[in-house]
C-alpha cells in the first residue's frame, strides 16, 4: 500500500517536472534576431522587396453586359444560404447580377443540397433548373461534379458552371476554381506579424485536399514572416465526415484547446463551426481569422466581430457575378483559368482595419506572389 | 379477412396518421398540403425520379433486410451504416485494382463487400458472444471508427487519387460493372435492384423455411427457451451478426458497380439509419420492408420538388419520422385491440364452465 502511495507521489513529481520542463522549454524560445522587443520572442523575416511592377496589376473589369434576359439558377452546397461563409458568398454574387447586370429577381432560382444526399439527388437538382428553362446555371461545390457532367451532357445548350471542381470536361460548363493557398498564405503572413506568443492556429472543418489548401498555404505564409513560429493545426472531422462544416460547438473547443496551448490567432476553414471558433477567441480574449467571406460583416457574427482581425476572401462571389457577365456578353473565355491574387479572386479583409498597419508587408508578399517570386504549396508539408 | 385486417390496418392508419399530421404542420406553416402533394406526385413522372426511387428503395429494402435479421434475434445492429460504408470502400479499392474477366470481376467485388461487412460486424458479434457488450454501443462505436479508417483508406499517400478537389479511389473497369437497364433520359436501372428481391426471396426462405430459421425466431422469442430446445446461443448471435453485416455490406453495392464506380468523399451516407427505420416500417417482414422502402424512396426523391413550390423540403422528414412512430402505435394498439377482443370471445366460450378468466399470450 505505502508501496504504491510512494509510486503515485514519485509519479506526481515526475510530472510536475515534465510541466515544469514544457513551461520552462517554451519560455526559452531564442530571442528575435532582431531584437525587437515589441514583437516577443518572434524572429521575422523582413516582407519581400516588390518585385518591379508586378504588385497590383489588377486585370481591367470586363464592362457590364444587359444580362436582363438571363434566367439564373443557383444549385448550393449542404447548407445553403446563410452559412455565413460559402455559399453566402456565391449568393453575394447572384444578388450582385440582380443590383448591376438586371437580371431580373424572379427569373432567378436558388436550391440547395441536403445533407448525405446521393448523386441522384443532385442530379435531379441540376435537372430542375433546366427544366425550368434556366440558363446559365451555377453549381456551388465540387460535390455536383460527377452530377453535372451527367446533366451539362443531357442539355448541350445549357450553359453551366461548376465552382470549386475543374475535372467536368464539357463544352458548356465553366470551371470556377480558386487558388485559395494564396489568400490564406496572406493571412499566415497577418497571424504572424500580429502574434504576441509566436505561436497560431489552423482549424479545418475536414481534412479533405480543398481544405488542406488553405492549411497549407496558411503554414506556409506564417513561416514566411516568422520562421521559429509554432503552428498548431487540427482539422474538426476526418474525410468524409462532414459534420466538421456545421458544428460550432467542436469549433469552439478545439479552438479553445489551442488558445490554451498558446496561440493567440487561429484561422478557420470551417465553414459554419467559425461561429464556435470566434466565440471561443472571445471568451479567450485572443484574435481569430475567418474565411471565405468577409466575415467581419457578417450580420450573425456581429457580436464576436471585434475578435476577426481579418478574414481569407474567397471571392466566389465574384466568380459567379463575373461569368453571367461573361454569358451576358456571350463569351465566357474572357474568365480567368483560375481565381487567384492577380485577379483578386482570394485576398484578405480590411473590414475592422485590424491590419491597416501591416498592409504593407502584405501587399509586398501579395506582389511576390503575383509575380512569382513565391510559389504557394498547395499541400500542408506535415 | 382477419389476418389481412391485422396485418394491413396498421400501416394505412399509420400512413394516414402521418400524412395528417404533416398536413397541419403546413398549414400552420402557411402552406397548402395539396399543392405539397401534387408536386410530389409530379415529380415521379420528371427526369429520373421514377428510376431513382427504385434504385434507392432497392437500397434501403438492403438496408432494412440486414437490420431485420438482426431484430429477429432481438439484436440492434446500429452500425450498418459503418459496415456498408467500410465495404463500399474496401470493394471499391478491390474492384478498382484487380484485372478480371467480366461477370467475375463483379462477383468478387460483391463477395469482398459482404465479406468485410461480415467482418466489421463480427467484431461485434465476439464482442457480444465472449464479453457481454452490448452490440448497440458496440456497432456505433464501430461506426465511428470506420469513419476514421475510410478517411485513411482514401488519403491520397494510401489509396485515394485527386479528382480536382475530391478524393476518389481508382475507377472499377468496365469489367466489374454491374449492367442496367436503361431506360434512355428516364435512367437506369440498377442491375443490383435484381440482386436485392432475391436478397428479399432468401431472406423469406431462411426465416420461414429453414432450421436456421426456425432457431433465429426461437432465440430471439425465448433465448432460455432455444438453448433448452438445445440451441446454442452464442453461436447464434454470431452467426445472426455476421450475416446481418454480409448483408449490410451489399448495401453500397448498388450505386458502385452500377453508377458511380468509386468510393469518393462525397459517397452518400446515412443509409444504415435509414434501413433501421424502414424495417421498423415494414415489421421484419420482406413485403412489408419493400413497400416501406419504396414509401421511404418516394418521400426522398420527390422532396426534391417542394422546392419548386416553395414549399420547405424538411416537411418530409417530418413525414418520414411519424410515420415510424406511428406504426409502432399502430400495431401495438391494433394488437391490444385483437387479444381484447380473443379474451371475450374466449371467455364466451367458457361461460357455460366457470373458470378464472385466463390470460392468453398470444406471440
Amino acid at each position: 500500500m505505502r508501496n504504491r502511495r510512494a509510486l503515485a507521489l514519485a509519479a506526481l513529481l515526475a510530472s510536475a517536472v515534465v510541466l515544469v520542463g514544457c513551461a520552462r522549454d517554451t519560455g526559452t524560445t531564442p530571442p528575435a534576431a532582431g531584437g525587437d522587443a515589441a514583437a516577443g520572442e518572434c524572429a521575422r523575416n523582413p516582407a519581400p522587396a516588390a518585385a518591379g511592377g508586378a504588385a497590383a496589376t489588377a486585370v481591367p473589369a470586363l464592362p457590364n453586359a444587359d444580362a436582363s434576359a438571363l434566367k439564373v439558377g443557383l444549385a448550393y452546397d449542404i447548407g445553403g444560404r446563410g452559412d455565413g461563409s460559402f455559399n453566402d458568398a456565391a449568393a453575394a454574387g447572384l444578388e450582385k447580377t440582380i443590383a448591376e447586370l438586371g437580371v431580373v429577381k424572379e427569373n432567378t432560382k436558388e436550391l440547395a443540397a441536403a445533407v448525405n444526399e446521393s448523386e441522384d439527388a443532385a442530379a435531379t437538382r441540376l435537372r430542375q433548373l433546366v427544366a425550368e428553362g434556366y440558363n446559365p446555371i451555377v453549381a456551388v461545390g465540387f460535390k455536383y461534379a460527377t452530377a453535372l457532367g451527367t446533366v451539362a451532357a443531357e442539355s448541350p445548350d445549357v450553359r453551366f458552371a461548376i465552382v470549386d471542381d475543374s475535372t467536368v470536361e464539357a463544352p458548356n460548363v465553366t470551371p470556377l476554381i480558386f487558388a485559395e493557398e494564396q489568400g490564406s498564405f496572406l493571412v499566415g503572413a497577418a497571424a504572424a506579424l500580429k502574434t504576441q506568443a509566436c505561436s497560431v492556429g489552423f482549424i479545418g472543418g475536414v481534412e479533405q485536399p480543398l481544405i488542406q489548401k488553405f492549411q497549407a498555404g496558411f503554414e506556409q505564409g506564417a513561416k514566411a514572416v516568422a520562421p521559429e513560429i509554432q503552428i498548431d493545426s487540427t482539422y474538426l472531422s476526418p474525410a468524409g465526415d462532414f459534420s466538421g462544416f456545421n458544428d460550432a460547438a467542436k469549433g469552439q473547443v478545439v479552438a479553445t484547446g489551442q488558445f490554451d496551448g498558446g496561440a493567440d490567432v487561429v484561422y478557420h476553414a470551417a465553414g459554419a463551426s467559425g461561429q464556435g471558433v470566434f466565440q471561443a477567441a472571445k471568451a479567450a480574449g485572443k484574435s481569430a481569422i475567418g474565411v471565405d467571406s468577409d466575415q467581419y460583416n457578417v450580420p450573425a457574427y456581429a457580436d464576436v466581430k471585434d475578435v476577426i482581425l481579418t478574414s481569407m476572401l474567397k471571392r466566389v462571389d465574384v466568380a459567379v457575378f463575373d461569368y453571367v457577365n461573361a454569358v451576358a456578353a456571350g463569351d465566357t473565355s474572357t474568365l480567368p483559368e483560375i481565381f487567384d491574387l492577380s485577379v483578386d479572386g482570394v485576398g484578405y479583409a480590411v473590414s475592422g482595419g485590424k491590419v491597416d498597419d501591416i498592409a504593407t508587408d502584405l501587399d509586398a508578399y501579395k506582389a511576390a506572389i503575383i509575380s512569382g517570386q513565391i510559389t504557394v504549396d498547395t499541400e500542408p508539408t506535415s | 379477412m382477419k389476418r389481412i385486417r391485422s396485418v394491413l390496418l396498421p400501416p394505412a392508419l399509420a400512413i394516414v396518421f402521418a400524412a395528417l399530421l404533416c398536413a397541419v404542420a403546413l398549414v400552420i406553416s402557411g402552406d397548402s398540403p395539396l399543392t405539397a402533394l401534387g408536386a410530389m406526385i409530379t415529380q415521379v413522372g420528371e427526369g429520373t425520379t421514377a428510376v431513382d426511387i427504385i434504385n434507392s428503395g432497392a437500397i434501403y429494402y438492403v438496408a432494412a433486410l440486414a437490420v431485420a435479421i438482426g431484430f429477429q434475434m432481438k439484436l440492434f445492429n446500429i452500425g450498418i451504416e459503418g459496415q456498408f460504408r467500410l465495404a463500399a470502400c474496401v470493394a471499391a479499392i478491390v474492384g478498382g485494382a484487380l484485372v478480371l474477366p467480366p461477370v467475375i470481376h463483379t462477383i468478387v467485388i460483391i463477395l469482398v463487400a459482404a465479406a468485410v461487412g461480415a467482418l466489421w460486424a463480427g467484431i461485434a458479434a465476439l464482442l457480444k458472444a465472449y464479453r457481454g457488450v452490448s452490440e448497440v454501443i458496440s456497432t456505433i462505436m464501430l461506426n465511428f471508427i470506420a469513419t476514421g479508417l475510410i478517411a485513411f483508406l482514401i488519403r491520397r499517400d494510401t489509396f485515394g487519387l485527386l479528382q480536382g478537389n475530391n478524393i476518389s479511389t481508382a475507377p472499377i473497369p468496365e469489367s466489374g460493372r454491374f449492367p442496367g437497364i436503361s431506360f434512355g433520359s428516364s435512367g437506369t436501372i440498377f442491375g443490383m435492384v435484381f440482386v436485392a428481391a432475391l436478397l428479399g426471396v432468401g431472406y423469406w426462405y431462411m426465416l420461414g423455411r429453414t432450421r436456421f430459421g426456425f432457431e433465429l425466431r426461437a432465440s430471439g422469442e425465448s433465448p432460455t427457451a432455444a438453448t433448452a430446445g438445445g440451441v446454442d446461443a452464442r453461436r447464434m448471435v454470431i452467426i445472426a451478426l455476421l450475416l446481418s453485416g454480409a448483408v449490410a455490406g451489399l448495401v453500397g453495392i448498388p450505386e458502385l458497380v452500377g453508377r458511380d464506380f468509386a468510393y469518393t468523399l462525397t459517397s452518400p451516407q446515412g443509409y444504415g439509419f435509414t434501413g433501421i427505420a424502414v424495417a421498423l416500417l415494414g415489421r421484419n417482414h420482406p413485403v412489408g420492408i419493400a413497400l416501406g422502402a419504396l414509401l421511404w424512396a418516394f418521400l426522398d426523391k420527390s422532396a426534391l420538388a417542394l422546392d419548386n413550390v416553395g414549399v420547405p423540403r424538411e416537411i418530409v422528414l417530418i413525414m418520414q419520422g411519424s410515420v415510424v412512430l406511428s406504426v409502432v402505435v399502430a400495431y401495438e394498439i391494433v394488437r391490444r385491440y385483437e387479444l381484447a377482443a380473443e379474451q371475450r370471445r374466449v371467455s364466451a366460450q367458457l361461460r357455460a364452465v366457470p373458470v378464472p378468466e385466463q390470460q392468453e399470450v398470444r406471440s
